[in-house]
C-alpha cells in the first residue's frame, strides 16, 4: 500500500497532531501571534484542531509599538471572531520601565529588544509553552531546531545539547521555571504556507497584497516611510511605489517587495519565480552569519 | 492558474541521507537544491562569501546545511538538518545526517521519519564499513525503499563493470547481514558534474534507468503500515458551550488504515465496542479518514475513552496489549542505559514507567556481530533489550506500524535518552 494524501494534507495532519500534543502535555500554552502569515496559518490550524471547542491557547502578541495599523486591525478582528483571549506584551513598556534600552541611530530597531519583553510576558502569564510559526526553511539555525524546543529557566536555547526527537514522539518534560517553544509548521516552506492559505481560503491582511505606499531605499531594500518609524538619512528620498510585504514584522525591519501581486494566485506565481529568500528582506538577519542563532540562544522567537 | 492546481495535487516524500563531506553528500544535496531552484540567490551569495572568508577556493555547499556556529567552525555536520525542495511533481524533505559511527544516534533520528534512504557509495572504493552501517540503520528503522547512489562515476571512467560489481557486492552484503530492505535501487551518478542526478547522463549509455531525481519523483511512497486501522486518542474535545452542549469527539492522527461513519470500532485496552457516527476535520464532516489524517471522531455510545486509548476497526487485525517487550534500542545520551533502572516510557499517546530487565545482546553496527554479557549501553550503542512496563501498552511490532511500534525512554533529568522499536510478534 502506498500513501495517497497530498503534501498539504499531510503537513496539515502533522501540524494538527503537534498542536493537540501541546494541549495535552502542557498546562498553560500560548500562541505567539505576530499578525504575519505564519502565525495566521498556525491559528487557523489550532481552530481546526479543536473545533467546535475554543482554541485552548491564549494568543500573545509582542508589540514593538512600530506596527503597520493593518496588522492590529486584523489581529483584533481575528481574536473577536475566534472568541480567543489576547495578551499584549509591550516593548514600549519594557523601555519605560528601564528593562531594555532603545537603540539609536538610523538602523535602530526594536527587534532585539523584543526578546526581553517576550520572556517577561511569558513569565508574567506563567506560560509553559509558546507556540511559534517559525519554519525550518527560513534560516539555517532554524533548520536544526526541534519541534518541541526546550528553554532553560533563563529562557535560553542550547543548540549544542538539544533533546533527541524521533518519530512523532514529543517530550515536554521540564522543571519548574523552564518552558518550551513549539513549532508546529517546522516542515512547511513559504510556498506551502501560501498554497495552504489558497486551498483553505484564509483571509489575509491587506499588507500582503500590492498597494501604493510611500517608501525609501536603503542598502538595496525598500522600507516603509509611512508609518514613519524609521529615521531617514537626508539623502534617502521618499517615493510612492507599488509594494507588498513578503513577511510582516516590526516596520523598522520589514523589507517591502516591488510587486504586482493582487491575489493569492499572483503571490504564489511571484514566489515560484523569485530568487531571493523571504528573510533576505529582513534587516535583523543581515547583521551576521550567526545572527539568528545568537538571538535564538538568548530567547528570541 | 494551472501551476497552482498542479501544486495542490503533489505528494510528499521524506528521505534521509548519511555521510560526510568526502562522500560528496553535500555536493549531491547542493545539486538537488540548486537544480530544483530551492537555493536562493541570497543564500548562495552568503555561502560564497563565507567560503571565501574561510579560505576555501571552491564554494563549500556544506555551509548551506551546516546551520550551527560550532558546525561551521569545526567543518563538520553534527546534528540532523532538515532541507526542503520541491519539483512540480513532489515536495521533498531531506533529513541530512552525519555519517560517522559517533553520530549513529543522529542517523537513527533522521531515519525515524524517512520513507526512503539514499545511501552514497564512492565508485572508487565500493562497499565499505559505512555502507553497511547506513544500510543497517535503514533496515533497523524500517525504511522499505533504499536508493544506493554510486557516486563519483567520473573518477572510474563511467565504467559499467565497476557499477555492476558494486551492485552484486551490495546484494551479497545485504544477504550476509540479513537486512530486511524491501526494495533497493542502484543509480550510477556523478554529483559533482550532475550526471544522473537531475538529468540522465549521456556519458553512461549502458545505464537505462531513471536519474536520481526522476526516481525520487515517481517511486510509490510506502504507507509503512500493515496493521489494520488504528487511531490513538490524543485529546478529547468537549466544548461545553450553548451551541454544542453535549458534543464530545476523540481527536487523533490515524496511523493505519481507513475509518468511515458506520464502522464498528473497538476501544483498547478496555475492549468496549461502539460505532463511528461522524468524522470531523475542523468544522467539516468527511466521508472517510485515511492514514495519516488528523481527525476527530464522534461515537454512538457514551463510553469511557481518554488520552492513550486506541480505537481500532473491530473487524480488522487487532494490535497487541502487553507489559513485557523485546525492544531494539539505540541509546542517545551520555548517561548509560543500565539494567534494573526505571525509565519513563513514552509510546504513542501513552506514558508509563518501565524497567529494563535485561540486555540480550549489543550489535556491532559495522559487522552485525552480536555481543553478549553486556550490563550497560553507552551513547550510540544499538542493542536488543527486554523491558517491562507498569501498565499495559497497546502496540504493534515496529515492522507493522512505526507509530504503534516505537517508543522513547526518558530519565529523571527529563531528557530523552533512548529510542526503541518493539520486536514482539
Amino acid at each position: 500500500m502506498s500513501k495517497t494524501l497530498t503534501h498539504l494534507k499531510e503537513l496539515e495532519a502533522e501540524s494538527i497532531f503537534i498542536l493537540r500534543e501541546v494541549a495535552a502535555q502542557f498546562e498553560r500554552p500560548c500562541i505567539l501571534f505576530s499578525g504575519g502569515k505564519d502565525s495566521i496559518v498556525l491559528t487557523h490550524l489550532a481552530w481546526k484542531a479543536f473545533w467546535p471547542a475554543k482554541i485552548p491557547f491564549r494568543l500573545v502578541h509582542i508589540d514593538t509599538g512600530h506596527n503597520f495599523p493593518e496588522t492590529l486591525t486584523y489581529r483584533d478582528e481575528l481574536v473577536a471572531r475566534l472568541g480567543a483571549d489576547l495578551t499584549v506584551g509591550s516593548v514600549q513598556e519594557s523601555i519605560d520601565k528601564g528593562r531594555v534600552r532603545e537603540e539609536t541611530g538610523y538602523n535602530a530597531s526594536r527587534n532585539k529588544l523584543q526578546t526581553v519583553t517576550l520572556l517577561d510576558t511569558l513569565a508574567a502569564g506563567k506560560f509553559d509553552a509558546a507556540i511559534g510559526g517559525a519554519r525550518r526553511d527560513e534560516e539555517k539555525a532554524r533548520a536544526k531546531e526541534r519541534i518541541f524546543s526546550h528553554r532553560d529557566e533563563f529562557g535560553q536555547w542550547n543548540p549544542k545539547n538539544q533533546r533527541p526527537e524521533l518519530w512523532n514522539i514529543y517530550n515536554a518534560k521540564k522543571d519548574v521555571g523552564e518552558h518550551f517553544r513549539v513549532f508546529p509548521i517546522s516542515n512547511w516552506t513559504e510556498m506551502d504556507v501560501w498554497q495552504y492559505i489558497y486551498q483553505e481560503g484564509i483571509e489575509m491582511p491587506s499588507l500582503y497584497f500590492t498597494h501604493r505606499r510611500k517608501v525609501f531605499q536603503r542598502d538595496g531594500q525598500w522600507l516603509a516611510a509611512e508609518p514613519a518609524f524609521i529615521p531617514r538619512r537626508p539623502e534617502e528620498e521618499v517615493v510612492e511605489m507599488d509594494v507588498r510585504c513578503r513577511t510582516i514584522g516590526d516596520v523598522t525591519c520589514t523589507g517591502l517587495t516591488l510587486s504586482r501581486a493582487h491575489s493569492l494566485e499572483d503571490i504564489i506565481a511571484e514566489i515560484a519565480a523569485t530568487r531571493i529568500t523571504e528573510r533576505g528582506g529582513r534587516a535583523d538577519d543581515r547583521r551576521s552569519e550567526s545572527a539568528m542563532e545568537d538571538r535564538k540562544k538568548q530567547g528570541y522567537f | 492558474m494551472q501551476d497552482n492546481k498542479g501544486y495542490l495535487d503533489m505528494q510528499m516524500l521524506r528521505f534521509t541521507t548519511a555521510g560526510s563531506v568526502d562522500d560528496g553528500k553535500s555536493t549531491l544535496i547542493g545539486r538537488l537544491l540548486y537544480d530544483s531552484k530551492s537555493i536562493f540567490e541570497d543564500q548562495l551569495e552568503a555561502v560564497e562569501e563565507a567560503s571565501r572568508s574561510r579560505g576555501n577556493e571552491e564554494v563549500n555547499l556544506a555551509l548551506l546545511t551546516d546551520g550551527l556556529r560550532a558546525e561551521r567552525e569545526q567543518g563538520i555536520t553534527i546534528d540532523v538538518a532538515y532541507r526542503y525542495f520541491a519539483t512540480p511533481k513532489r515536495k521533498f524533505i531531506i533529513a541530512d545526517t552525519p555519517g560517522h559511527v559517533q553520530y549513529t544516534r543522529n542517523m537513527v533520528t533522521g531515519a525515524s521519519t524517512a520513507d526512503l534512504a539514499v545511501i552514497l557509495v564512492d565508485a572508487r572504493h565500493g562497499i565499505m564499513e559505512q555502507t553497511i552501517r547506513h544500510s543497517f540503520i535503514a533496515s533497523l528503522l524500517g525504511i522499505r525503499e533504499v536508493v544506493v547512489a554510486v557516486n563519483k562515476m567520473d573518477l572510474v571512467d563511467f565504467s559499467e563493470e565497476v557499477f555492476t560489481t558494486i551492485v552484486s557486492d551490495y546484494r551479497k552484503m545485504e544477504q550476509e547481514m540479513g537486512f530486511s530492505l524491501e526494495n533497493v535501487t542502484f543509480i550510477p551518478i556523478s554529483a559533482k558534474d550532475g550526471d544522473n542526478v537531475v538529468n540522465r547522463s549521456e556519458r553512461m549509455p549502458w545505464y537505462s534507468g531513471p536519474s536520481l531525481l526522476e526516481y525520487l519523483e515517481t517511486v510509490p511512497i510506502p504507507a509503512g503500515s500493515d496493521a489494520g486501522t488504528l487511531l490513538p486518542v490524543q485529546y478529547v474535545i468537549r466544548p461545553i458551550s450553548a451551541q454544542f452542549p453535549d458534543f464530545r469527539s476523540y481527536a487523533g492522527q490515524l496511523c493505519a488504515g481507513t475509518l468511515k461513519p458506520g464502522d464498528r470500532v473497538t476501544v483498547l485496552p478496555s475492549g468496549l465496542t461502539t460505532e463511528v457516527t461522524a468524522i470531523w476535520l475542523g468544522d467539516k464532516q468527511i466521508p472517510e479518514a485515511v492514514a495519516p489524517l488528523s481527525v476527530a471522531v464522534t461515537l454512538k455510545d457514551d463510553i469511557d475513552i481518554s488520552r492513550g486509548d486506541v480505537l481500532t476497526a473491530s473487524d480488522e487485525m487487532q494490535p497487541g496489549i502487553g507489559q513485557e517487550f523485546t525492544v531494539d534500542v539505540c541509546w542517545l545520551r551520555d548517561t548509560p542505559l543500565e539494567t534494573g533502572r526505571r525509565y519513563l516510557v513514552r509510546h504513542a499517546a501513552q506514558e508509563v514507567t518501565g524497567i529494563v530487565k535485561a540486555i540480550e545482546y549489543k550489535i556491532d553496527i559495522n559487522t552485525q556481530e552480536r555481543i553478549g554479557n553486556v550490563e550497560s549501553l553507552r551513547m550510540n550503542d544499538i542493542a536488543r533489550v527486554r523491558i517491562k512496563t507498569a501498565e499495559p501498552l497497546v502496540y504493534t511490532p515496529y515492522e507493522r506500524n512505526r507509530v504503534m511500534g516505537s517508543l522513547v525512554f526518558i530519565d529523571e533529568s527529563n531528557d530523552t535518552v533512548g529510542a526503541g522499536m518493539i520486536k514482539n510478534a
